[in-house]
């Protein structure tokens, strides 16, 4: 389990307080061109994205990374912005993140007119201030040991009485609402316009209620395929990758359920006033590459966002990924600007909700 | 044998009072001087930017700083009817250099805390602005409707208000109504307060059940034979010396459905069922206790160490009943170690994070993590600021009751 990552939460929080204090002095007073500090998610994707973007932009350029992994969240970055004095160069970011660092001035404007035609990248995957570098998605998944009629469909995953037992859930309000909706009924292109009105949430609520006392929630993404292997749930919401990693690492007999599946967009975005600004854009520059960007699924089971990169992927991999036609049934983006703007409220009559047994 | 001088003050000589007293001066001036870099260095990683936390619970700097010429027509306006004419300019020129600057991001999630929906429509303005305009209420109100809704501009004149009473009103579940005036936010909104008392309660329990373990091994500690206690000390201190994450986990792993204590249980037959002992308040008890336990045994320790047995002999030769003997006699004795033990339990359990979340069930939320919630997630530090004021303010008052009950003086560890 990656539990350091709750540790590592801890550790923000007093960066938080001390980080106009400590950044000053942390600062060489050189500057190091030939290494790049970067922070991804950590665990199996960083695991993946040193083999397949960080070694060989080493090899080429003898660029070094110094690489830390967070949970993500802005604090730290907005810390270290408003200390003038970034440590990182490079930053792995969730949608909502990296839309918000940009309006809020926390990354870099990115010049993407010199990282030639990416007219080809999927619709909304480049920004005023990051670009995608793959699509990610939150699925469930069940252990076919346990369930050899296994579920089918969202609805499947809300049927206490077909499918008996524990569910796994982020125990966070993004994408439970969503899914409740859709398991209710709902058309996934109709989910956000109702979830802003209060009967969409009335509804939403209603119907995770229908399964409330049977969920376990989890916080940290590498604890449901740990909850799943323990057999502490039949089955569990979690991100994509994980769920293939343990599958193909450990041999578990895991299954994914695409119905419904939620994805998202990962972003690379460059702090304001990062100290290796200009290697950051060259890596990101790099890495943006159709046979660079084809490289990662073969480490992880994550999908490059943007067509030339797709028409590379090996195909024997290709239907494993989120993107894959037979896959994407049902699919729903997750709209970072909704949960921006509706997250505090919802949250806290998630919150609420929660607390009452 | 005559008595040493020195106890005899009257017959010291005043100049060599005044010697003794420059030497003591002298010394205490030096031990200060070796205390100067601890002081320093709490000073500048703690006090300052704790001070500096708390202090964003009610500064309000968002809309000021990055429109400052609207928030002076704000301030002016009563807040009655619409807005006077020359804000709709102000907004407009502002909204486009507070753009340009990049705090419109942070002005915009300020608005967005007093209603949902001000972020997009903040941001749909700035993006749908034209250059010039002949009459700015209009376009405003072309590019989008709600600016001609009083309440909108209502909610700009608070933003533009600081130091701000929001924030600290949102810890404690209020809010000032539209209309003026304080008003509790009702049952299904409020989750501050219930998380506040909740963090109490769990902490009250951990301190009850620690102390109820705790004090027996404490006794047999302090009282069997060196050798023996020895090594029974080494149980209490190799848990303490374990990191915490490791004892959470490994409480998860044994306390699961198909976890160690489940299997036994039900190979032997005693449940047919797993219990739930994880994902709910047992396991966050559990798993607490047992990460606080050592605090709890090693104060209670330090000061039965000190307990002559005497007293005890004493009453039995007197007379009285062993339980009498121990109540009347020895329990009071010990109470100093009882009350540090407690005292500590609770104030370490109040800022618990770590073991609630992943031990804990839904209804198990602690403050802290909600703090984290605000600082981390949302950054809203105005709101985390406000929350941990109160969570100072409530571990302050603690302190002062138990100084008043047990002394302070009396605390004593390890």
């Amino acid at each position: 389990m990656r539990l350091a990552l709750l540790q590592r939460r801890m550790c923000a929080f007093t960066l938080v307080l001390a980080a106009p204090l400590i950044a000053p002095l942390a600062a060489p007073a050189t500057a190091q061109a030939a290494e790049l500090s970067v922070v991804t998610f950590g665990g199996a994707f960083e695991a993946a994205v040193k083999q397949a973007y960080f070694d060989p932009f080493t090899q080429e350029t003898g660029t070094n990374f110094r690489l830390e992994a967070y949970d993500g969240g802005l604090a730290r970055l907005a810390a270290m912005v408003q200390a003038g004095n970034p440590t990182w160069d490079l930053v792995d970011m969730e949608s909502n993140d990296a839309l918000a660092a940009c309006e809020e001035g926390l990354l870099q404007p990115l010049d993407t007119a010199e990282m030639g035609d990416l007219s080809d990248f999927i619709p909304g995957a480049v920004g005023d201030c990051a670009i995608a570098t793959m699509v990610w998605s939150t699925i469930f998944a069940y252990d076919q040991s346990l369930l050899t009629e296994g579920p089918t469909t969202l609805a499947d995953f809300f049927d206490i009485e077909q499918f008996p037992g524990k569910r796994g859930m982020r125990r966070n309000p993004k994408v439970a609402m969503e899914w409740a909706l859709i398991a209710d009924g709902v058309p996934p292109r109709e989910v956000y316009s109702l979830l802003a009105t209060e009967e969409g949430m009335n509804r939403a609520f209603a119907k995770l209620d229908t399964i409330k006392s049977e969920i376990i929630w989890w916080e940290a993404g590498a604890q449901p395929p740990q909850l799943l292997a323990d057999g502490a749930v039949v089955m569990t919401q979690a991100y994509n990758g994980r769920i293939l990693d343990a599958a193909k690492q450990e041999g578990k007999p895991f299954e994914i359920v695409w119905d419904a599946q939620v994805y998202d967009y990962e972003w690379w975005g460059i702090p304001m006033g990062a100290r290796n600004a200009e290697t950051a854009e060259r890596f990101i520059a790099y890495a943006s590459q159709p046979e660079v960007l084809a490289r990662l699924p073969r480490y992880i089971a994550y999908a490059p966002p943007r067509e030339k990169a797709i028409e590379l992927v090996d195909p024997e991999l290709l239907a494993d990924l989120p993107t894959a036609p037979e896959n994407f049934t049902n699919a729903l983006q997750l709209d970072s600007n909704f949960w921006i703007d509706h997250f505090d409220t919802i949250n806290t009559r998630f919150q609420v909700w929660l607390a009452q047994q | 044998m005559t008595e040493p001088a020195v106890n005899r003050p009257a017959l010291i000589e005043p100049s060599l009072r005044q010697a003794h007293q420059r030497a003591r001066r002298h010394e205490s001036g030096r031990a200060l001087l070796l205390v100067i870099p601890l002081l320093a260095f709490l000073l500048l990683t703690f006090i300052v930017p704790t001070g500096g936390l708390l202090a964003r619970s009610l500064i309000n700097d968002e809309l000021p700083g990055a429109m400052p010429q609207l928030s002076t027509v704000l301030q002016r306006w009563d807040g009655q009817g619409m807005p006077p004419a020359e804000g709709y300019p102000a907004l407009a020129s502002e909204l486009r250099s507070a753009a340009d600057a990049n705090e419109l991001g942070s002005v915009a999630r300020r608005l967005n805390f007093y209603r949902a929906e001000m972020r997009s429509l903040i941001f749909k303005t700035a993006r749908n602005l034209p250059e010039q305009a002949d009459d700015w209420r209009q376009t405003l109100i072309g590019i989008d409707p709600r600016w001609d809704e009083v309440e909108i501009w209502q909610l700009l004149k608070r933003a533009a208000h600081s130091p701000t009473p929001d924030y600290l009103l949102t810890a404690l579940d209020a809010r000032i109504a539209p209309q003026g005036g304080l008003e509790t936010l009702p049952a299904e909104q409020s989750i501050y307060v219930p998380a506040l008392a909740r963090t109490i309660w769990i902490s009250a329990l951990v301190s009850v059940i620690c102390l109820v373990l705790g004090y027996p091994v404490a006794w047999l500690l302090a009282n069997l034979p060196e050798r023996q206690s020895n090594r029974l000390m080494l149980l209490v201190i190799v848990p303490f010396w374990t990191s915490l994450l490791v004892r959470t986990t490994a409480w998860y792993v044994l306390l699961q459905p198909n976890g160690v204590i489940n299997t036994l249980l039900t190979s032997l037959g005693l449940v047919s069922q797993p219990l739930s002992l994880v994902f709910n308040r047992v396991g966050v008890l559990i798993g607490m206790t047992h990460i606080m336990l050592p605090f709890m045994i090693l104060a209670i320790y330090s000061v039965m160490k000190g307990i002559s047995p005497v007293y005890l002999r004493a009453a039995r030769s007197l007379g009285a009943h062993p339980a009498i003997a121990f109540l009347r006699v020895y329990l009071p004795q010990s109470l100093p170690g009882v009350g540090a033990g407690s005292f500590l339990v609770f104030v370490l359990s109040l800022g618990y994070y770590i073991t609630p979340a992943l031990l804990g069930g839904a209804g198990d939320e602690m403050i802290s993590q909600l703090i984290a919630m605000q600082t981390n997630q949302q950054l809203n530090w105005g709101l985390a600021g406000a929350l941990s004021l109160y969570l100072v303010l409530f571990t302050t008052f603690f302190y002062f009751v138990f100084n008043r009950l047990v002394g302070i003086d009396r605390l004593r560890f390890g």
